[in-house]
């Protein structure tokens, strides 16, 4: 180890995080940035590795969904034959600088955005934000969402694309994030603040572009109507931050989180690209009528890489407004969500205060020993999927990561220590 | 708002339904309040199936998903909240409407304040308490040892309520404390007073000049309390533990305690508590107190003491410590002796065979006090010992600690929990031969809210039953504690008396009326004054920064533990934090050793 204690090695750790500067630079289509997807048939899932027989129902309604849009398959049955057929390699998002929600499915010509981290000049990507209803992040795969898929590819990700290069180095996200989260956002339950400057911020030069007058409504009417528009920027961000700091290759602090649907995999930093898996929690929450918790698919997605970052349910406290979901308490309980976050994290992050938690800071590097230690488990605000294919969204609520993932981390980097 | 209801029929089953549709125009709720609101109409009953949402063309898809799609719905905006309802009861929408409107106008969410902060770490205890001094660990006994290590890493002070700890780790500790300047007071601590705030089992006692040291729980509290009742006060009162005075720790905290005490100059009197010390420790303590600038009162439960020497006045019981030190403290004269009086019962009358005592004691050095004093009145001397929590039986007199380890085993303690004592009351009302049951009512933190109402019922059953069978049961109490107690003292000894118990103010003044009662008698010493054997060991009276800081300054607490512990913390106004502690990586051994590994 390149440090005294594993508290400095995490200190060197966290200091990456603060010391980020992640900027949005582009919207390009995924193969333009992953060689892989360039390789024959390849998507790209959330979570740790996983094969198909294994996959849950919305991931592979997706993958269904991803094969139409792609133009492989003509029709469902076509593409699951391909799928199950061993023709589609899979490969997870996190293995190609990349992170998707839900599914995660990403294909070549899905656009993706793209976010440069300035400090250690890495980049990472995430597909962009669908809406609600009928997606394919959550399986679905009519005609309606490869329809959409399409538009975003032509129309959506283009135009944000062009906007883009008017601006001068991107888009801060530091700057965003910092204004949203004193707006009433914690970026995985609740984006509407950070979408809104964020529409603030691109549409002056969405406005100045040469493009058809009805694109350019549309683009302007989707943004708008799209609340969770920053969770695929706030994830991608994420992304970034946690890659640059995992740089660092001591120390027990946590640089990623995700879930496939089977497992929740985590890394730490002192064990650089190794999954530690456990088996996914299902996600408790509110359900739309004629739902219960019975249809909820076990946890999945990328996302949790916004609570990686200190976000999400670790900042519960910064969005009342989504408090509820806590449980069916308000205020109080998330602020002890969010104060017993504190008990796992190396330190608060600055840069990012919270008016509603008397300004402290977002909570900054989950410490994997600080969540053996006392059995906290990091709580996860997530959306919840029907366990069926292109059911779609049914509710939303939140989980906790599985402790066992932080007890084979540990006991992994103590045998690589020569500890034990 | 539009109101409409329509009947549909299911094109597979041909049943019939009706639904219901509610429009608020212009009524926005977020979609989580409008779930819980949907959770909490969906519990009414005669309703089959009901949504509540805003209005958006995503919504009206899964209006439509959950069959409840309705012209009306479909021509609301995403601005409108939609109210669908299937039932087959017209009327039940005005009753849902109520509903509606009640919840969205009472949607603050009442909440329970704690006041005080929560937390799970030792980190995050001493970030919320970054000034905390005291760490007070009440954790299993197999993690106390462990815990009290960590606080003194962190340069508190230990108060360790903890018991079925080691006598090893308690030396370390000791040890440890005493070097890095700090107290450990315990293991298996049950009182102590900082500055007036009653730490564990204590009681609320009147701030003053007196501080106390003691190796005995109740012991402080009896003399604690004599002394708030005579008008005067306790500075501090610092536990030790029961094992402090033996061997092999030899009094480490009971001397730093002492040495505390003698630099914090409010208090004028310094009194110490103890069973019999092992041989060697009671010496150099007893040199420690002879080179003190201050009187000391001393006693060892279980010494009857013939003279007072030099500046400490030894006592035989403790009612006597807490007396002496009163009239030091008020500059008179010390008598000769506070133990005899009149302790006559009138009207009390006896069936040939009723001889014995009973004493059902909640206070172990109560009932140790109980013992001492009736082997004396027997002429069996003052040495006692601890049979399975009996610490007298000798020919049908008993005395028994019911807060001992044998009749706690998965039970709580008497002071808390009434049941034991119930049934020892009842069997000992049964004994033809028991003249009186002698009882102990402790008050206080961490003590039961109202022991005589919850003791009285069995106290009047065995009184009774004596009665059906010709007999007299006398029943003598003592009330350990002080009116300013969260139970009413006043109250106590009023409910007892006009139950018929003779309420004594001290269990010296109880267990010679119950004395009495049988025509016992103890044989009191009148003790001189004798000069002081001044040792030729000079004693380092100084003490440390942090010793001294902690009688100085009212404590600010660190609660490992027992959450219970908090209520004398708040109420009192001291600045505390709750760790809710619980053992290390949820007790998985493996795990904590990786933990320690990786540091």
């Amino acid at each position: 180890m390149n440090y005294k204690s594993m508290d400095e090695a995490n200190k060197a750790v966290v200091d990456k995080i603060t010391g980020s500067a992640p900027f949005l630079v582009d919207v390009v289509p995924a193969k333009d940035k992953i060689k892989e997807l360039n390789d024959g048939k390849v998507l790209l899932h959330a979570g740790p590795p996983i094969v198909w027989n294994d996959m849950t129902g919305p991931m592979q309604g997706s993958c269904i969904g991803a094969s139409i849009y792609e133009g492989w398959a003509s029709n469902e049955e076509e593409a699951e034959k391909q799928l199950a057929g061993g023709e589609v390699k899979f490969i997870p998002c996190h293995h190609v600088n990349a992170v998707g929600p839900m599914g995660g499915i990403t294909s070549a010509n899905m656009p993706v955005f793209v976010v440069e981290n300035r400090t250690d000049g890495n980049e990472a990507y995430c597909i962009m934000n669908e809406g609600i209803g009928k997606v394919l992040r959550f399986g679905a795969n009519s005609q309606e969402v490869i329809d959409r898929l399409k538009w975003m590819q032509n129309v959506l990700g283009p135009t944000i694309a062009k906007a883009l290069t008017l601006t001068e180095d991107g888009l801060n996200l530091n700057v965003i994030i910092a204004k949203a989260i004193t707006m009433g956002d914690e970026f995985h339950q609740r984006n509407i603040a950070a979408s809104l400057i964020f529409l603030k911020e691109i549409s002056p030069y969405i406005v100045q572009l040469d493009i058809n007058e009805s694109d350019r409504k549309d683009v302007i009417q989707f943004l708008a109507d799209t609340d969770q528009f920053f969770l695929n920027i706030m994830m991608a961000t994420a992304k970034a931050v946690m890659d640059g700091a995992r740089t660092i290759q001591d120390g027990t602090v946590v640089t990623a989180m995700c879930r496939n649907g089977k497992d929740f995999g985590i890394r730490i930093s002192g064990m650089g690209d190794e999954w530690f898996t456990a088996p996914v929690n299902t996600p408790q929450g509110l359900f739309f009528t004629g739902y219960s918790q019975d249809d909820a698919n076990p946890d999945i997605g990328d996302s949790a890489i916004t609570e990686t970052f200190g976000v999400g349910g670790m900042a519960m406290i910064a969005a009342p407004g989504v408090t509820r979901f806590v449980g069916a308490g308000g205020f109080d309980d998330a602020l002890e969500t969010s104060n017993e976050m504190t008990e796992i994290c190396v330190s608060q992050n600055s840069n990012f205060t919270i008016p509603t938690w008397d300004f402290q800071g977002a909570c900054l590097g989950i410490d994997a020993r600080k969540v053996v230690e006392t059995g906290i488990e990091p709580v996860i605000n997530t959306g919840i999927a029907h366990k069926k294919a292109g059911m779609g969204q049914v509710g939303a609520g939140t989980v906790r990561a599985p402790k066992e993932c932080f007890e084979k981390a540990l006991e992994a980097y103590a045998v690589k220590l020569g500890l034990i | 708002m539009l109101l409409q209801a329509r009947r549909f029929k299911n094109i597979l089953t041909g049943v019939i339904f009706v639904l219901h549709t509610i429009i608020k125009k212009n009524s926005y709720q977020d979609s989580i309040n409008l779930m819980l609101l949907t959770n909490s109409v969906a519990t009414m009953e005669g309703l089959n199936k009901v949504q509540i949402m805003m209005a958006t063309p995503a919504n009206k898809d899964i209006f439509k998903d959950a069959g409840l799609h309705t012209e009306e719905l479909e021509a609301a905006e995403s601005n409108d909240m939609a109210i669908v309802v299937d039932s087959d009861n017209a009327d039940m929408m005005d009753s849902v409407l109520e509903k509606v409107e009640q919840y969205l106008n009472d949607q603050s969410i009442s909440n329970k304040k704690q006041g005080f902060e929560t937390v799970r770490t030792w980190d995050k205890a001493v970030d919320a308490l970054p000034n905390a001094n005291v760490a007070m660990i009440s954790v299993p006994g197999e993690y106390a040892a462990e815990e009290a290590d960590k606080a003194l890493d962190r340069g508190l002070h230990v108060f360790m309520f903890s018991d079925n700890v080691s006598v090893e780790d308690e030396l370390r500790l000791k040890q440890k404390a005493h070097d890095k300047g700090l107290l450990v007071m315990g293991p298996d601590c049950g009182t102590g007073i900082l500055d007036g705030v009653p730490l564990a089992f204590a009681n609320v006692v009147n701030k003053g000049r007196i501080g106390l040291v003691g190796a005995s729980g109740t012991g402080i509290q009896e003399v604690s309390t004599i002394i708030d009742r005579l008008g005067e006060g306790v500075s501090h009162a610092i536990g030790t533990g029961g094992r402090d005075l033996k061997d092999p720790i030899g009094a480490i905290t009971m001397m730093d305690g002492i040495r505390a005490l003698e630099n914090h100059s409010q208090t004028e009197i310094i009194t110490i508590i103890s069973k019999p010390p092992a041989e060697h420790v009671r010496n150099e303590v007893m040199e420690l107190l002879q080179s003190l600038t201050k009187p000391v009162v001393a006693v060892f439960l279980g010494e009857k003491p013939e003279q007072y020497e030099g500046n400490v006045y030894q006592a035989y019981t403790l009612a006597e410590t807490a007396h002496i030190a009163v009239d030091l403290a008020r500059g008179n004269e010390v008598k000769a002796d506070y133990n005899s009086g009149d302790f006559t019962v009138e009207n009390s009358s006896l069936k040939e065979g009723q001889k014995t005592l009973k004493g059902l004691y909640s206070g172990g050095t109560l009932a140790s006090e109980a013992a001492v004093l009736i082997s004396d009145a027997l002429g069996l001397g003052t040495h006692i010992k601890n049979e399975e929590g009996y610490v007298l039986k000798h020919e049908g007199q008993e005395i028994v600690d019911l807060g001992d380890d044998k009749y706690t085993q998965g039970k709580p303690h008497p002071m808390i929990d009434p049941e034991t004592r119930s049934k020892f009351i009842e069997q000992a009302g049964a004994d033809e031969t028991t003249a009186v049951i002698l009882l102990d009512f402790v008050l206080g933190y961490g003590s039961h809210d109202d022991m005589a109402s919850a003791l009285l019922p069995s106290i009047n059953k065995a009184v009774a039953k004596a009665k059906e069978g010709g007999r007299t049961l006398h029943v003598v109490a003592t009330v350990c504690g002080t009116k300013n107690d969260p139970q009413s003292y006043d109250g106590h000894v009023k409910q007892l008396k006009e139950a018929g118990v003779i309420v004594k103010e001290t269990n010296n003044e109880a267990v010679r009326t119950a004395l009495n009662i049988v025509g016992l008698h103890v044989e009191d010493n009148q003790k001189k004054h004798v000069e002081g054997t001044k040792s030729a060991k000079k004693f380092d009276l100084s003490v440390s920064e942090d010793i001294a800081l902690l009688v100085s300054e009212r404590p600010r607490v660190i609660n490992v533990g027992l959450k219970g512990f908090t209520g004398a913390l708040s109420d009192t106004g001291t600045q505390f934090v709750q760790y809710d502690w619980r053992p290390v990586a949820g007790g998985n051994a493996r795990m904590a050793k990786i933990l320690s590994l990786l540091k």
